[in-house]
């Protein structure tokens, strides 16, 4: 099963590293990941998507608490939360699609964050199935290019 | 009062308690060694090779509970550790390994020594550092020790750059360390305990395996106390020997692929199993879906990722093994007064049956020493009273089951890594901490030749090491592996060229001894311990054709163990196939 796990951890040098070693030491995937400071600039958050039975993520999150510089391990998954993701795509549609392409982003409340005479674009946030099926109907408009930031993740409440 | 990171480093140290350092000078370290030179209050000592440094280091940690320290040079320097901290690693052993490192400038350069030596290391040190600021040093060393020391403890590596040596700053050192993320837990869960006390109170054929968190935890008295106390027989894990009193009534050895019948036999039919710093190694389980098939597991660890590993526990206690098992003692009185030998008549009975049944035993023979009459004689001679370390492979086992260790910290043996080339090193830095006490290695022909260049560092320190090698001209456990399981292949594992060691010993200044027939295996140990200030090499040319047993093929269940009489049989059988 998919958990996203999110870790508080030491902002130094080397942390980043720590982890993806822990990850493929011990055999376990990182499907995405994502980075940034947290208020405090000494602490940084990490969001961890990974897959594997209930023995697996006991593991995985025991093994990261392990290291001196993770602060705080929770696995979202067991709580209610929201999850994000965004995504940047470049589609170049025949000339006769472009006002479709347009119209699907407003549907998708999504941007165009740039145009050219034969692409747009386009930035979208969601969860997963929103940015899936958004991806899914932009195949049949000529995809030049996409990139993703992997998913960041909430808690709804604060957990202790 | 500004000071050089040199000096720093020193003062630290000091600050730490340490007396001594194992260690191997070159370029970018010279300026602690130019400290050194004329320090009173430390000793380095000198090895031949920097595995040995880290090895020895293991040793003296291993032996006396404090942390061991080694400072090497950058590159080459600093790799050649890395076995060594691996070993310490898989061990949990506390060490603190100082590395040189180049300028903080020609880091990333491909600079001349130059490796990237906190990336190497990453996954075999508990935490490590590269110290980019003179004015982090002080706080860095105190945060290793702190670290390398507490929970479970392990090895902690300071990656230090020439210039941040050289540089100054008036040091601050903070006399308390707070690291958000480690925080180590002591204290047991209290209504766990309660739970393990009751499930204890419960068990008709309860088992304790003690691993090495017992002897990490002192909690040595505590787990004596338990057993006497509940009548709860004991079995220990290679690096739990000597947690409990090997000759102890309730002492069953040790389990697994070479432990003894009845202690696979105890953990088989038991219906609790408490298990006290041990994690479950596949060495010790045998093939997990048959492991302890009807037992409860209570598992105390301080390790979190210890428990539900391997095994499942129905009773996961995280924690310090002495105060859990003090709670526990307590609790367990509190259950009501048992009345224990009673509950345990039967089983203990039973387990004296299966002791009877297949003890550990080797064939005697009159014309050629098999290897485990010499450490059964090295035991009857020092009263399981040295402090024994073992290289890998059949010498670490037959030492294991025939030595009876009586306390903990005096069997050095390297359990997960598995690592040739330990036994001797480490016995050096033992000895270093203990310069009165017998130190002696159990080595193999093998095992000795990949760390033999230490004889020098002996001979320098006078430090009486024994070396015991059981010399069969092969990588023993292979043979066996090989004769056994891969149709009597001997692909490599017979070693055609081995040293006459007693001229080796001898070139080195060392003194060498000879036993070549059952009779001179007294003489030559009494001759060996009567030395004092000289390390001393005894050729031991034992039986080629031995084999440890019994055994448990990899991969198979603890009940499936095979004898060393029924092999005989067999090939007999085989044999008369062929005739």
């Amino acid at each position: 099963m998919r958990h996203t796990i999110s870790l508080l951890v030491e902002n130094k040098f080397g942390v980043l590293a720590r982890i993806s070693n822990l990850f493929s030491a011990r055999g376990y995937n990182i499907e995405s990941l994502s980075v940034g400071e947290t208020i405090d600039p000494n602490v940084s958050i990490m969001t961890i998507v990974t897959s594997g039975d209930d023995k697996i993520i006991e593991q995985i999150t025991k093994q990261l608490n392990r290291l001196v510089d993770v602060i705080k391990v929770v696995d979202l998954t067991e709580y209610d939360h929201v999850e994000r993701e965004m995504i940047l795509i470049k589609v170049a549609p025949k000339p006769q699609d472009r006002a479709e392409v347009l119209r699907l982003t407003e549907i998708f409340r999504g941007k165009v964050v740039d145009s050219s005479p034969r692409t747009y674009t386009i930035e979208i946030t969601g969860d997963e199935k929103k940015i899936a099926a958004f991806v899914e109907l932009m195949r049949s408009f000529n995809i030049k290019e996409f990139v993703r930031t992997g998913k960041i993740a909430i808690a709804r409440e604060g957990i202790r | 009062m500004r000071k050089t990171g040199a000096e720093i480093v020193i003062e630290c140290l000091k600050k730490e308690g340490v007396r001594h350092i194992f260690g191997y000078p070159g370029g970018v370290v010279l300026g602690i060694f130019d400290l050194l030179y004329d320090n009173k209050e430390i000793q380095l000592i000198l090895t031949r090779h920097e595995q040995g440094a880290v090895h020895a280091a293991d040793g003296y940690a291993r032996s006396t509970g404090k942390p061991g320290v080694v400072l090497v040079t950058s590159g080459p320097g600093a790799t050649n550790t890395v076995t060594g901290i691996a070993t310490a690693y898989m061990d949990s052993i506390p060490i603190v390994v100082f590395t040189g490192q180049v300028p903080t400038k020609l880091i990333g350069n491909d600079a001349f020594q130059e490796a990237d030596i906190v990336g190497i290391t990453r996954p075999c040190t508990k935490h490590n550092y590269l110290v980019k600021d003179v004015k982090d040093l002080a706080r860095v060393i105190r945060e290793a020790f702190y670290i390398a020391t507490t929970g479970r403890p392990g090895p902690v590596l300071i990656d230090l750059p020439k210039d941040v040596l050289a540089d100054s700053c008036t040091p601050h050192c903070p006399e308390k360390i707070h690291l958000k993320g480690y925080n180590p837990k002591y204290e047991g869960n209290k209504w766990m305990i309660k739970q393990a006390a009751k499930a204890i109170s419960k068990a008709k054929r309860a088992v304790i395996l003690a691993g090495g968190g017992v002897i990490h935890s002192e909690a040595s008295k505590e787990l004596r106390e338990l057993a006497e106390l509940t009548q709860i027989p004991v079995v220990m894990t290679l690096m739990g020997l000597g947690a409990f009193s090997g000759s102890h009534p309730l002492s069953l050895g040790m389990p697994g692929m070479h432990g003894s019948y009845y202690a696979n036999m105890a953990i088989q039919e038991s219906d609790l199993l408490i298990c006290i710093g041990a994690r479950f190694d596949d060495r010790v389980t045998g093939r997990l879906s048959d492991f302890a098939p009807h037992a409860k597991v209570i598992h105390i660890d301080i390790d979190p990722t210890s428990i539900n590993k391997n095994v499942y526990a129905h009773i996961p206690i995280v924690g310090d093994a002495k105060r859990v098992l003090r709670v526990l003692i307590e609790e367990v009185k509190e259950e009501g007064p048992h009345k224990w030998d009673a509950i345990r008549k039967a089983w203990l009975r039973q387990i004296e049956k299966w002791r009877k049944e297949r003890p550990l035993t080797y064939e005697y023979s009159d014309e050629v020493i098999k290897p485990q009459f010499v450490v059964e004689k090295i035991y009857e001679l020092t009263r399981g009273e040295a402090i024994i370390s073992t290289e890998v492979g059949q010498n670490q086992m037959w030492t294991a089951q025939f030595y009876k260790f009586e306390k903990p910290r005096t069997l050095l043996s390297s359990g997960g890594l598995g690592t040739m080339g330990y036994g001797f090193p480490a016995a050096i830095g033992a000895q270093v901490a203990h310069p009165d006490k017998i130190v002696i290695d159990i080595a193999g022909d093998g095992s000795f030749q990949m760390n033999i260049q230490e004889l020098a560092t002996c001979v320098t320190y006078k430090l009486p090491v024994k070396v015991a090698i059981l010399n069969n001209m092969y990588l023993g456990m292979v043979r066996q592996w090989q004769e056994l399981f891969y149709s009597e292949r001997y692909s490599y594992s017979y070693l055609d060229v081995v040293p006459d060691f007693v001229r080796v010993a001898e070139a080195y200044g060392a003194v060498g001894l000879r036993a070549t027939r059952p009779s001179e295996v007294e003489p030559v140990l009494k001759e060996a311990l009567k030395v004092k200030d000289l390390p001393v090499v005894m050729d031991f040319v034992v039986d080629w054709k031995e084999k440890v047993y019994p055994m448990v093929p990899a991969g198979a269940s603890l009940s499936e163990m095979i004898f060393g009489d029924e092999e005989k049989k067999k090939g007999k059988k085989k044999l008369r196939a062929v005739k």
